[in-house]
């Protein structure tokens, strides 16, 4: 018998994951996510293009077409009530020969039936004007308005932090062996024990297909599809002001260039299909295949201010279409899965879908005690002079600054280790707070995090993981006595 | 008779030196550019010798490590030796630079000092 | 709020030895600001010996050299803020800093002194592919943690790149137990001191590895290994060559960049080839009033150096403060362009009448130079050979220019500095 029987398990914290919980916070039910990792935003969510796409490129007609218009128009309400950053910059997808133009009027066109808003065909002077960066050699573009950017670690942590806080469980370091039903409800194993519930979601992203066929026997298979980027300093961040992206087609669905929320450059992603779910490592031809297709769209990228490069997987159906559905065979497991892009463009329409889907089955009342806001991390810099000293005798800890490159203060360093399902890791102090994602990649306030990380913790500075898991940082131990 | 190779480190040419030795004797020197090259040869070849630095633990400081080095060069055969007296000792803050920290490190000799000044926590400086 | 009349922004080696220089020339108001807990910077973590020989004749480790200078700071009563962060530095010499005790505060100075030093290059900016696991760092970051924290960030190391903090590092990992397997470097020859390699590498029977490059990171939560290659002379990695190396720490001593965020953002004009702002015969930058000295200026191998150039910084700074030199009037000036092996000049810029008894001018060399001659050109006309057994780029050259060569040369409009191979000559 288990101690505690859920109404819902999620598997998996990712930005899937997280909406459908937060959805799901909005009723009287006891839920449990389960992940792998030691926080959320550790798969897929972690590493993409951070783009809320306007919805012309899904297929006309499709879910991900739905769920990509739903989520943008969402996007915006949502990113004031969990107070994360949301940019609508706008989109150009650029052609280069006359011979093109089909296509370019065949996606305006698609765009069109599915719902997109304000879309143009610019011709080369226009685009010339609004991107004075774009190459000479550009044809004519079309252009998105509706087309935005996020944080995706800030959207996946506000919808988790906002989940918890109106009642839902997470359980971190936790990763599902297998799945049984029985007696009307689900038994979940993991390498942290068993747990039950009446209802499963499965959001486990490249693994929703191991999830999935843990219960049913008509079965699924995600290909991991390896994504390169390099991320750019700063100082590049205004090369361009839209996401650019190639006229699918020809050179495949194309390297784009894309500001950042935070203001970096972004150049990528490659898409290659391979076997291996953990494989995020990036190769060097695919990093050579960034660089090269980067510049096809816009001319003079300084790569010289290339700071870091990453690798993310895609959760690729063979369908390429969202799976979002009861199992067939299965009643009571519903499948978040195949969420490739525009998986987080579409995330907040996703958990809608995926919490009605729970709902439906469980006819939950209300939680009365629902709060669908929350405040992110508190950023000094755009405070007012007065109000930033005011905080600062407050809580001298905001004067201390941490990391250089992105000017992040001791107190918000704190504040993202004690908030709601706060960091535990160095690289969830980095995605909360930025600290140690500029120039420098951490070389400065590294040892200083790692102090501040201990600290609160109560930990030695021996125990800090980078990311949870083996990923300790110091592996040839202390020179200090030991108490 | 026995053969050693050299870098020579007495300017950036970085001479190759050969040494040839007998018995403990020196018979010839030869790769370098000017007499320095000899000199530094000779040295290296019948006294190397080097300066530890290291680290030891400091108590109630201001400072968790406390820098220290041999007061003079010590035998290079020496240096594992040193490193091991040294790693044995903790001291307590404060401490002044110059401070002697071990009088005689692995039987050199040579005193081991403190290369910087560690304050007492919480003290007023 | 105080006016100064220098404000000098970092309390390293840089910034310690131009604010006694400046005192030392009549400025009254000095103000150092530094975000560390204690003055001397990066010294603070450079345990090891062979600093100050050229300053006091002695073998000083890197506290003793900052300490020296720590000294005469305090003996001059110069008054320095600690765990102070400059955040920037606005037209008419407005810097704005926070801190704990302060808050976020203005200071308005006459004359400002950058010495803000480098920062170390990161993987990202090498491209290195492979995973992103814990177990990365960058050859100073580990020095940190090992001299000031107390910590070894590993037991089995690999070091890419072979710049001096690297060499080092091999040697202290070393003494503290660990096993440093190799240290790989991409250029035919290293980019470290001679006496780095005989006494951190040589001593200790550490393989240098020229001409290699690191083509794989593996171990997705902490370094399990690194896949080490041949390159060839377009630095590419050979195929075949690869040799994979267990380890659970990659050092990356790859090279530093001058810190010039702050210079950027006041617009300070920046030599791309130094990384540093471009500076005239006063070490004054193209803001005038605004002097730059140490590694923010251009990346130095000797501290020595550092505290000579800051020296120069620290004295034209309160010069310019007490307004005894012509300030803002345009003089006639001359421009120092690096020629033919030669990669960059520090200063770019001299105005002859500004000079006194000699211009120094400090430059390194693109590629190793065995019996060059160091050649000078006035507008083409070359009017000084000098016979230089070895030049290497890893060492930095200075050239000192007579006043008299300047009188004899009144017209003058571009100096360039060459290195010229010896058939030239012999």
């Amino acid at each position: 018998m288990h101690d505690k029987m859920y109404d819902v398990i999620i598997i998996g914290a990712g930005v899937s994951g997280c909406a459908t919980v937060r959805e799901l916070s909005r009723w009287q039910l006891r839920i449990c996510v389960v992940e792998r990792e030691a926080d959320v935003c550790c798969g897929t969510s972690k590493a993409n293009s951070g783009l809320v796409h306007a919805g012309f490129d899904a297929p006309a007609g499709s879910l991900m077409a739905k769920l990509n218009l739903r989520g943008n128009e969402m996007m915006e309400q949502l990113s004031k009530d969990l107070d994360f950053t949301f940019i609508r910059n706008g989109a150009l997808v650029v052609c280069l020969e006359e011979s093109e133009m089909p296509g370019l009027q065949a996606l305006y066109d698609r765009g069109i039936t599915n719902g997109v808003k304000g879309l143009q065909i610019l011709n080369r002077e226009e685009v010339q004007a609004l991107e004075p960066n774009i190459t000479e050699n550009v044809y004519a573009a079309l252009y998105a308005p509706t087309a935005g950017m996020v944080c995706p670690f800030e959207l996946n942590t506000a919808l988790a932090e906002n989940a918890y806080t109106n009642g839902a469980e997470f359980r971190f370091d936790t990763e599902v062996i297998n799945i049984r039903k029985q007696d009307g409800h689900f038994t979940v194993c993991t390498n942290q024990g068993a747990l039950a519930a009446k209802c499963v979601v499965n959001a486990a992203g490249v693994y929703a297909d191991q999830i999935h066929n843990m219960v049913s026997r008509r079965a699924i298979h995600i290909t991991p599809r390896k994504g390169e980027y390099c991320l750019l300093d700063k100082s590049a961040g205004a090369h361009v002001k839209h996401t650019v992206y190639s006229l699918p087609g020809k050179y495949g669905k194309g390297i784009l260039v894309t500001p950042t929320v935070h203001g970096n450059l972004l150049l990528g992603p490659t898409a290659d299909d391979i076997e291996n779910k953990e494989g995020t490592d990036t190769t060097s031809s695919g990093l050579a295949k960034v660089l090269e297709n980067a510049g096809r769209n816009v001319k003079n990228i300084p790569l010289s201010q290339i700071i870091t490069s990453f690798a993310g997987l895609r959760a690729h159906e063979a369908g390429h279409e969202f799976i979002i559905q009861e199992a067939e065979d299965a009643a009571g497991f519903i499948d978040c899965a195949g969420i490739e892009s525009p998986g987080l463009s579409s995330s907040p329409a996703i958990g809608e879908m995926t919490a009605g889907l729970v709902t439906d089955r469980l006819n939950p009342l209300p939680n009365p005690n629902f709060n669908g806001t929350r405040k992110g991390i508190l950023n000094p810099r755009l405070l007012s002079k007065e109000e930033r000293n005011r905080l600062i005798r407050e809580n001298p800890a905001y004067g201390r600054i941490i990391c250089r490159c992105e000017m992040v203060s001791e107190g918000e360093i704190i504040d993202a280790i004690r908030r709601p399902l706060g960091a535990r890791t160095l690289d969830g102090i980095k995605r909360r707070t930025r600290a140690g994602m500029g120039r420098c990649q951490a070389g400065f306030c590294l040892p200083r995090t790692m102090e501040i990380l201990a600290r609160e913790l109560d930990a030695d500075l021996s125990e800090i993981t980078k990311s949870g898991g083996r990923s300790r940082i110091i592996e040839g131990g202390s020179m200090h006595e030991k108490l | 008779m026995e053969i050693k190779n050299l870098t020579c480190i007495t300017c950036p040419l970085g001479c190759s030196l050969t040494v040839r030795q007998e018995n403990g004797q020196i018979l010839d020197i030869s790769g370098n550019t000017c007499p320095r090259g000899a000199d530094y040869a000779r040295q290296e070849i019948l006294s190397p010798s080097r300066t530890v630095t290291t680290t030891i633990e400091v108590k109630n400081g201001t400072e968790r490590m406390l820098p220290v080095k041999t007061a003079h060069e010590i035998p290079k055969d020496k240096i594992m030796d040193c490193m091991k007296c040294i790693k044995k000792i903790r001291v307590q803050a404060p401490v002044h630079i110059g401070d002697i920290i071990l009088e005689n490190a692995a039987g050199t000799g040579t005193a081991v000092i403190a290369s910087k000044t560690v304050q007492k926590a919480d003290s007023d400086l | 709020m105080k006016n100064y009349d220098i404000v000098i922004i970092g309390g390293g080696p840089a910034g310690l030895a131009a604010a006694v220089s400046a005192r030392d020339n009549g400025a009254e108001n000095i103000l150092i600001l530094e975000r560390d807990r204690e003055l001397g910077g990066i010294l603070n973590q450079c345990i090891h010996n062979g600093f100050g020989l050229h300053t006091f004749q002695e073998e000083l480790t890197g506290p003793e050299y900052a300490d020296r200078f720590i000294r005469q700071v305090t003996e001059r009563e110069i008054e320095y803020r600690l765990n102070t962060m400059v955040i920037d530095i606005r037209p008419g010499n407005t810097v704005t800093a926070v801190s704990q005790t302060d808050g976020l505060y203005e200071i308005h100075t006459k004359s400002i002194i950058l010495a803000m030093g480098c920062r170390e290059r990161s993987r990202g900016s090498l491209n290195i592919p492979g995973y992103r696991p814990a177990g990365i760092f960058s050859a100073g970051t580990a020095q940190r943690l090992v001299n000031i924290d107390g910590y070894m960030p590993g037991k089995e190391v690999v070091i890419l790149g072979s710049g001096d903090i690297g060499l080092i590092m091999a040697r202290r990992m070393t003494l503290e137990g660990a096993v440093v397997r190799a240290v790989i470097e991409l250029m035919p020859y290293s980019g470290g001191l001679k006496r780095n390699i005989v006494q951190c590498l040589d001593d200790y029977g550490i393989p240098l590895m020229l001409s290699h490059t690191i083509t794989d990171i593996r171990g997705k939560e902490r370094v399990e290994g690194v896949s080490v290659a041949q390159v060839d002379e377009n630095r590419t990695p050979v195929p075949g060559t690869e040799k994979y190396f267990p380890c659970d720490t990659l050092l990356l001593s790859v090279g530093l960049i001058p810190e010039n965020e702050l210079s950027r953002e006041m617009g300070a004009a920046i030599n791309p080839a130094t990384s540093g702002p471009i500076v005239n015969e006063s070490l004054e930058t193209s803001i005038p009033g605004v002097f730059a000295c140490g590694n923010v200026l251009h990346v130095h191998d000797l501290v020595d150096y550092v505290s000579q150039e800051a020296a120069t910084a620290g004295k034209q700074a309160a010069l310019y403060a007490s307004a005894k030199k012509y300030r803002d009037i345009p003089l006639p000036s001359v421009l120092l362009t690096p020629g033919e092996n030669v990669r960059y000049t520090v200063p770019s810029i001299a105005r002859p009448a500004q000079i006194g008894s000699s211009l120094t001018i400090r430059f390194r060399v693109t590629r190793v130079c065995r019996d060059y001659s160091l050649c000078v050109y006035f507008d083409g006309e070359k009017i000084l050979s000098r016979r230089k057994k070895i030049m290497v780029p890893g060492e930095m050259e200075t050239l000192n220019l007579s006043k008299e060569l300047f009188d004899a040369h009144p017209d003058v409009k571009t100096i360039t500095i060459q290195a010229e191979e010896g058939s030239k000559w012999k």
